[in-house]
């Protein structure tokens, strides 16, 4: 694990940090736990190292909210990557120095693409695809997502078509199967539990050890599903050598030094123990974390000692200020100036606790990696391609940012 | 609304990160203290439930946080075990382990059999009558339609076998408003809103359940009515922060991070407030909308439990 090279987003610093990294890679994994700006986070990424960078930038996203498919242009699902249009950036007052496209994860779509690459004839690949259960596993199976997304990025890095890729993950219940999906794809293809299920389909024969699963398996799920079962996974054994070694390259890719993880999180308790257990997670299994994003991230002045000793005060003193604040403006009617002033110290004093515990979390996080970037409490949301360039500009450090934390 | 904790099956549903379990071990708590004798299950054993409580372990057959109230984790491979057991007769406890393993492929395979499982245990335990309320710290908007529309769904794939003969029974558990109800968890964000609104129509076309209730969580306090923001205006300018300033012997700037503070929380307000307005909007107006508080201290562990329990007494 490399030593952290930034700690902090300063204007001129980090855009010099962040540049390195970004210059250096060629596939940038985004990863974090739902909800906290992940997709969104990726695309601004994207749509920053476009505009200043240069190349050749790809953002794959899985599930966009429809405001983001909007901003990016997006029409709709689909594995074809659209270039966000010149005259979008145009409008949105900037002029790229390279492209930006943006592709949305078609499930299906790859996990068709990938059963016609990897069966041996055609007529066994159409009858994977139409059997019954090849579906629903290529829906359901949630580690099969993960795998998907993985093995698409690899795909499109191998074409060679982008200077980057930025990569959004779909959400699973647990962050770590998507780092895990490539080996677990090929232990899925190894395991004796496949072999197992089709024993009955080779012979009738069925062996001691296996017989209690049958027994009980027939009884509870029924022979009809049973056999299903067995068909589908004799045909899905064709596949196996062409998985196996496909899935062991998407692993290596991930590992490669020029592939680098960004964290998204927000330091609220629950995203943020995710997102520590999501960096142990990434240094256990020797991945590069390059850039940590904490999103919506309070000002750094709730912090401040003096502004809190002064709401203290303003509390203690409500009345008498108001009195003579009365006096000046008669508009100012003492009662409710009062009120006002208890409201906006007991709101400090509320918003200062949420500061700190953010601030204590941003240092548990800020261990350990290249850059780490903060972006500030928005209100409002990213609706168009403007507001995604200005989200890039501060992720960049580039962009006037009112209560930036400072660096440490 | 009195009704909520009178039903016997709640599922506590919401997109993941705006507080489900920390709802539903309220729920649970509340109904504890009204004395029924309650279960708190978390389906995604991911030890939030154990946290929240902070009752160490909960094991499948369940963990004794108080009188009356009993915490456990799902657990397909043990619900299938004790299905084998209490209701196929099969007696297969001595050689399960491979059998689960190669079950849990299976299961990813046939959809619905993972989900039968979960719900069949929590039906059971409704049909058993071994708990007064049992309150279900469900999975998130992705995956818990699939749960409950298992019993409908399962019988597209499996044509024969026990599972199949055993839904009818769990239908009529999910399907009755009087026992069943889910109870759809937000926060005032947009989309956290956007996926409730969309569950809510969800849960009325693909499953059984009614909803019970949704709950909006994290909600900011008011600071100010029409004529204190007009005051909060006139004491933001220059003039008056550098009276302030001087009457309490501080620094312009630390009053200027003070106004700035209750600027950020009004505005952060606000914009929840006109999220909460389109979940007010598009929710039917038979369903409750209960609203707590955002908790600015300690927002973990069974202190917070117990405030959000009481914010939640108060509403219901």
């Amino acid at each position: 694990v490399s030593p952290p090279r930034q700690a902090a987003n300063k204007a001129g610093d980090s855009d010099r940090a962040l540049e390195q990294l970004v210059a250096a890679k060629e596939v940038i994994v985004a990863c974090g736990s739902g909800g906290v700006g992940k997709t969104t986070t990726a695309a601004a990424l994207a749509a920053a190292v476009a505009t200043r960078l240069g190349g050749r930038v790809l953002v794959l996203t899985v599930d966009p909210a429809k405001r983001l498919a909007d901003a990016l242009g997006l029409k709709g699902i689909g594995n074809q990557a659209s270039r966000v249009e010149e005259s979008a950036f145009a409008a949105a007052g900037v002029r790229p120095r390279g492209e930006l496209y943006a592709a949305m994860l078609d499930m299906s779509e790859s996990w068709d693409a990938l059963v016609r690459r990897h069966a041996p004839d055609q007529k066994t690949a159409q009858q994977i695809l139409d059997n019954p259960l090849y579906k629903n596993i290529s829906r359901r199976f949630s580690q099969g997502q993960d795998y998907i997304a993985m093995e698409r990025l690899y795909e499109l890095h191998e074409e060679g078509d982008y200077d980057l890729v930025v990569v959004d993950t779909p959400p699973s219940r647990n962050a770590l199967d998507l780092l895990d999906a490539p080996a677990r794809m090929q232990e899925f293809f190894s395991s004796r539990l496949l072999h197992w299920l089709m024993v009955p389909y080779r012979s009738r024969l069925v062996n001691m050890a296996s017989r209690p699963f049958y027994q009980v398996a027939d009884r509870v799920l029924g022979s009809q599903l049973l056999g299903d079962l067995a068909d589908f996974f004799m045909l899905f054994q064709t596949m196996r050598d062409g998985f196996v070694a496909r899935a062991a390259a998407v692993d290596r890719l991930l590992h490669d030094l020029r592939t680098s993880f960004l964290l998204v999180t927000t330091l609220e308790a629950v995203p943020g123990r995710e997102a520590l257990e999501m960096k142990a997670a990434l240094a256990e299994r020797r991945l590069h974390l390059g850039l940590l994003v904490c999103n919506r991230v309070l000002p750094e002045s709730l912090c401040d000692r003096a502004a809190q000793e002064v709401a203290d005060a303003m509390a203690e003193e409500a009345g008498a200020i108001a009195e003579e604040l009365s006096l000046s403006d008669a508009e100012m009617a003492p009662e409710i100036t009062r009120r006002v002033l208890e409201e906006v110290a007991g709101s400090f004093s509320n918003f200062r606790q949420v500061a700190t515990r953010e601030a204590e979390l941003m240092r548990e996080l800020a261990v350990a990696h290249d850059v780490t970037v903060t972006v500030p409490y928005q209100p409002g949301h990213v609706s168009d391609l403007a507001s995604l360039l200005q989200m890039g500009a501060v992720i960049w450090g580039d962009a006037p940012r009112p209560g930036r934390r400072k660096s440490r | 609304m009195n009704s909520l904790l009178s039903r016997r099956l709640l599922f506590v549903t919401g997109k993941g990160g705006v507080g489900k379990t920390t709802v539903a071990a309220a729920l649970g708590l509340l109904a504890a203290q009204q004395k029924k004798r309650t279960l708190v299950c978390e389906v995604e054993p991911k030890g939030d439930l154990s946290a929240a409580y902070e009752c160490g372990p909960t094991p499948f057959k369940g963990q004794l946080v108080s009188p009356g109230l009993t915490a456990m984790s799902m657990d397909t491979e043990a619900s299938l075990r004790e299905y084998l057991k209490l209701i196929a007769r099969v007696p297969v406890v001595g050689r399960i382990g491979p059998v689960a393993t190669a079950f849990d492929f299976v299961a990813t395979a046939a959809p619905g059999i993972r989900e039968i499982l979960t719900v069949g245990k929590l039906c059971y335990e409704v049909r058993e009558r071994h708990y007064d309320l049992v309150v279900v710290d469900a999975s998130a908007t992705g995956q818990v339609i699939g749960q409950l529309a298992a019993p409908s769904g399962i019988n597209e794939l499996v044509r024969v076998g026990l599972i199949r003969s055993q839904t009818d029974w769990m239908l009529e558990i999910l399907a009755d408003p009087a026992t069943t109800g889910a109870v759809i968890v937000t926060t005032p964000e947009e989309m956290p809103v956007s996926e409730a609104i969309d569950l809510a129509g969800r849960l009325g076309d693909e499953t059984a359940v009614n909803l019970a209730c949704v709950v909006a969580n994290r909600v900011l306090p008011e600071l100010f009515g029409r004529r204190e923001e007009e005051v909060f205006g006139r004491l933001s300018e220059k003039e008056a922060t550098e009276t302030i300033a001087a009457r309490l012997k501080g620094e312009t700037s630390a009053v200027q991070a003070v106004f700035a503070a209750a600027r950020l929380a009004v505005t952060i307000r606000r914009d929840g407030a006109s999220h909460l307005e389109r979940l007010r909007q598009a929710i039917d107006e038979s369903v409750p909308i209960v609203y707590l508080p955002y908790l600015f201290g300690r927002a973990h562990g069974l202190r917070a439990i117990r405030q959000v329990a009481a914010a939640l007494g108060d509403e219901l």
